[in-house]
């Protein structure tokens, strides 16, 4: 470029792949005139761990856990996909007792609020603003306290099973669900009015990072911010699954496409999600929490110690698993970040043949490269914060 | 036979075909040379406007009957948000042959496109940049194949 006989050269600028606005180990290498973008170009893969291989030679059973550790931030979800995906493969969907759906539900949706909660105190904080950040951090923290109770793990919780979920909720764990969404409503409308009128975050937001209908679709951008660029999709309400389609719930969309819009389609998210939570705690029934089809599911341990027969079925489903029928199937829920899918080929063995992973982070951060060009250097923080990626989500 | 095939064998003919159901999930074979146009064909008059993943699976030591007799096939999922369906798309390959990129018609498939590339080898013809994407250019072998061992150790490349 030269601008009055002077000859300029365009810059290139590494943003991580160490850097906390990066979320994680991405690396983002910007072609820079002065300080406006020319040109970006994701590097990833400092974070590939071969899920996908190590799958096919693991059975059913030990995957679940492996899948924890895409979409760290909501762990729940990613099991959900999972075993609605094996589930199908095994004809077993309807047959999955009701207060493990429900249950399903609601932790699903506890980890969906933890997640945003994430979102929302790292871009924010990206931007300037530190204490919402340690507001969200705090509500998640107590989000990760009920999951701890119920499943074992505050993160990587591993919590449902094929058939079913791991463990019934203890005494008086619904009620603290309640107790926790009642002081968390307060909590989230103050962090709604640290920011969501605050003059700086509008104008660091409004128009920027702007993803137009057509492009969304184009790039196959799922979740919020799909829904930011004004197209109403959202699997739970779209095609239904597990027991979404008895929720009352809205969905949220933007008009304009920008990173304001996305801000605000999560915020009010979150609110749907204490909806749904609320809903699901009322009508919550007692009953079974696996099914009981023992060549799927391991029997009690009672009868397991109490005879030969048991304990030698135990351990062959233990160390072989379950087969699964020849056949194939695609299954996907709403996480927090869009479609997260399960494709799987079975050959009737007990391991997967394939099992391909359709994470939301990795296909929405596609959008970057597309978002940055035009914009200044700060903007693209604000970009990778809109984007909300999870980096063992996107290099699985 | 269901509608949206009936559709796509008017059109197309022999490009298409066979059409396979797995638990309600309907996948169609298409031949690598018309598989562009059937894409487009998809998007502009079917209506499926989102494009959602693009793998592949690779059929080495596979002992059942199969419809197509290639070692590979490319596997493309399409979602319609208007009519809220479904749809996969498969392409069958040999080692060696190319399919031709869909980055033409969305542009969400660059990304995919290399993963593919990179897991299973497989090149897309007409791709604009088609390079490793999750492991480094240089890695030896494509890891989701079938004949790459699991307990392969690679080390690690040196640094830059």
């Amino acid at each position: 470029m030269a601008a009055g006989g002077v000859r300029t050269e365009t810059f290139v600028l590494n943003v991580g792949p160490q850097h906390p606005a990066t979320h994680g180990v991405l690396r983002v290498k910007l072609e820079l005139d002065g300080e406006t973008v020319v040109n970006a170009k994701c590097v990833i893969g400092y974070l590939h761990r071969g899920t996908e291989k190590t799958a096919e030679n693991r059975n059913y059973y030990q995957i679940l856990p492996y899948t924890d550790r895409l979409d760290y931030l909501s762990p729940i979800n990613n099991n959900f996909a999972y075993v609605l995906a094996v589930e199908k493969l095994l004809g077993i969907s309807k047959d999955i007792p009701e207060r493990a759906e429900y249950l399903r539900v609601i932790t699903a949706e506890l980890s969906r609020i933890a997640s945003h909660l994430v979102w929302f105190g790292t871009h924010v904080m990206d931007i300037g603003a530190w204490t919402p950040f340690l507001h969200a951090f705090k509500q998640r923290e107590l989000i990760y306290d009920l999951l701890e109770e119920i499943s074992g793990q505050r993160m990587n919780n591993s919590y449902l099973r094929i058939g079913g979920v791991a463990a019934d909720a203890p005494d008086g764990w619904l009620n603290k669900v309640s107790d926790f969404l009642d002081q968390f409503e307060r909590a989230f409308a103050e962090m709604d009015k640290l920011i969501t009128k605050n003059p700086i975050f509008i104008q660091r937001t409004r128009d920027i990072g702007v993803l137009t209908k057509e492009d969304a679709l184009s790039l196959g951008i799922t979740g919020p911010m799909l829904r930011g660029s004004g197209i109403k999709r959202d699997i739970r309400k779209d095609e239904p699954y597990s027991v979404y389609d008895r929720f009352d719930f809205e969905i949220p969309i933007g008009e304009r496409g920008d990173s304001y819009d996305r801000y605000l389609v999560r915020m009010e998210e979150v609110r749907q999600s204490v909806r749904i939570i609320r809903q699901a705690l009322k009508d919550i029934p007692d009953g079974k929490i696996l099914i009981d089809d023992y060549k799927i599911v391991p029997p009690p341990k009672s009868r397991t110690y109490g005879s030969i027969e048991e304990l030698i079925h135990h351990f062959k489903l233990m160390s072989e698993g379950f087969k699964v029928p020849p056949g194939e199937a695609y299954a996907a829920v709403e996480s927090p970040r869009g479609e997260l899918g399960f494709y799987i080929v079975s050959d009737g063995s007990s391991r997967p043949w394939r099992l391909g992973i359709r994470t939301p982070s990795f296909v929405n951060l596609q959008s970057l490269e597309h978002l940055a060009p035009g914009h200044l250097v700060a903007d693209v923080i604000v970009l990778i914060g809109t984007i909300d990626i999870v980096l063992g989500d996107v290099d699985r | 036979m269901s509608e949206i095939f009936k559709r796509l064998k008017e059109r197309f003919g022999d490009g298409v075909g066979p059409e396979v159901a797995h638990n309600g999930e309907l996948s169609i074979y298409v031949d690598k040379d018309a598989l562009v146009d059937v894409i487009r064909f998809s998007k502009d008059e079917l209506g499926f406007n989102l494009i959602i993943y693009i793998t592949a699976v690779d059929y080495l030591g596979w002992k059942r009957k199969r419809p197509v007799d290639k070692r590979f096939e490319v596997v493309y999922h399409l979602y319609s948000v208007e009519n809220k369906s479904r749809i996969r798309f498969k392409v069958g390959v040999d080692e060696g042959e190319e399919v031709p990129s869909i980055t033409s018609v969305f542009k969400g498939a660059n990304w995919m496109e290399r993963e593919v590339y990179d897991m299973f080898g497989i090149k897309f013809s007409g791709h604009p940049d088609l390079t490793r994407i999750l492991l480094w250019e240089g890695f030896p072998g494509h890891p989701l194949r079938k004949d790459f061992s699991e307990r392969r150790y690679v080390p690690l490349p040196p640094n830059e």
